[in-house]
């Protein structure tokens, strides 16, 4: 199927139907096999069991900048190809994001307490992705305050292209600047740093929020086409009126 | 299993992780009801998209 496909509504509402139980299968499996590699995961000979924070931050981490990246390719689709189904995908990603970006910043400080002796300290990454959660929220304070769908997309897709600029900065800020935090220790040139025993069930873990993310974008999105044809069936309503 | 003096830290992400990722399962589930709870009372009121609504009959004149 192209993409050009998807850009009937109906047809994507149709495919999201019959895609989603098997995601929501995929996402329970990857889950509770993540868990259990979570649970059984040694120590680390320095960090202790603390490590075990790892698995959840660093998906979320990721999945924070990923999020950003899905909405910047749809800011894409709305300026540049007018796909009739981009503003929606930005849209509903952008909670998605939000709260991605939260838990990154939640679990890192519990994480940062025990092993740098403060919850927060004002270094390049944390505060790089602090701003990058509040970028999420202005975009969806954007989308709630302007009425027209069209309109508040278009101002959306332009504040997210130059929104994209932060995660270059998160993602080199460990190695720009001095920093509290860890540099990369998997998405390296070289390859991963960690040792196997904690990469594996980091990686299922990863799949695990990638898949939940996938899942709630492609329902989040399905439950926006039909509020904006609830809309549009009481706007014929009120004209005929 | 010794999760050793950081316990608390360790049990308290994990489950914020779940209070967050539960939100945002419960959030999308009921806006799919409260979406297909609104569509379906548009319907029962008549009012549908142009799409939705049956065609007429069309009969073949005859040449």
């Amino acid at each position: 199927m192209a993409l050009i496909d998807l850009a009937n509504p109906s047809r994507f509402v149709a495919l999201v139907g019959r895609v989603l139980p098997w995601l929501i299968v995929a996402t329970v499996i990857a889950f509770a096999f993540g868990l259990r590699e979570s649970y059984l995961a040694p120590d680390d000979y320095q960090q202790g069991a603390t490590v075990k924070i790892m698995f959840i931050h660093v998906p979320n981490a990721w999945l924070s900048m990923f999020a950003w990246g899905v909405m910047s390719i749809a800011a894409l689709g709305t300026l540049v190809w007018r796909h009739p189904l981009a503003d929606v995908a930005a849209k509903c990603a952008a909670p998605l994001g939000a709260a991605f970006t939260l838990l990154a910043l939640v679990t890192g400080s519990l994480w940062g307490r025990p092993m740098w002796g403060t919850y927060w300290v004002w270094d390049a990454r944390l505060t790089s992705v602090l701003v990058l959660f509040i970028m999420y929220l202005a975009l969806i304070a954007l989308w709630r305050t302007v009425d027209d769908q069209n309109r508040a997309g278009r101002a959306a897709a332009v504040l997210t292209l130059v929104g994209a600029v932060n995660l270059p900065i998160i993602k080199f800020s460990v190695d720009w600047w001095n920093t509290l935090h860890q540099p990369a220790s998997v998405l390296r040139m070289g390859g991963p740093t960690i040792d196997r025993s904690l990469l594996i069930p980091l990686a299922v873990m990863a799949l695990a929020f990638a898949l939940l993310f996938v899942t709630l974008h492609l329902a989040a999105m399905r439950n926006e086409i039909m509020r904006r044809r609830v809309r549009t069936l009481m706007l014929m309503q009120a004209e005929r009126a | 299993m010794d999760l050793g003096p950081h316990v608390g830290f360790i049990i308290g992400a994990y489950i914020v992780a779940t209070l967050v990722v539960s939100a945002l399962v419960i959030w999308v589930l009921a806006d799919h009801v409260a979406q297909k709870r609104a569509l379906a009372d548009l319907e029962r009121r008549g009012i549908t998209r142009r799409s939705a609504q049956p065609r007429p009959l069309q009969v073949k004149e005859p040449a």
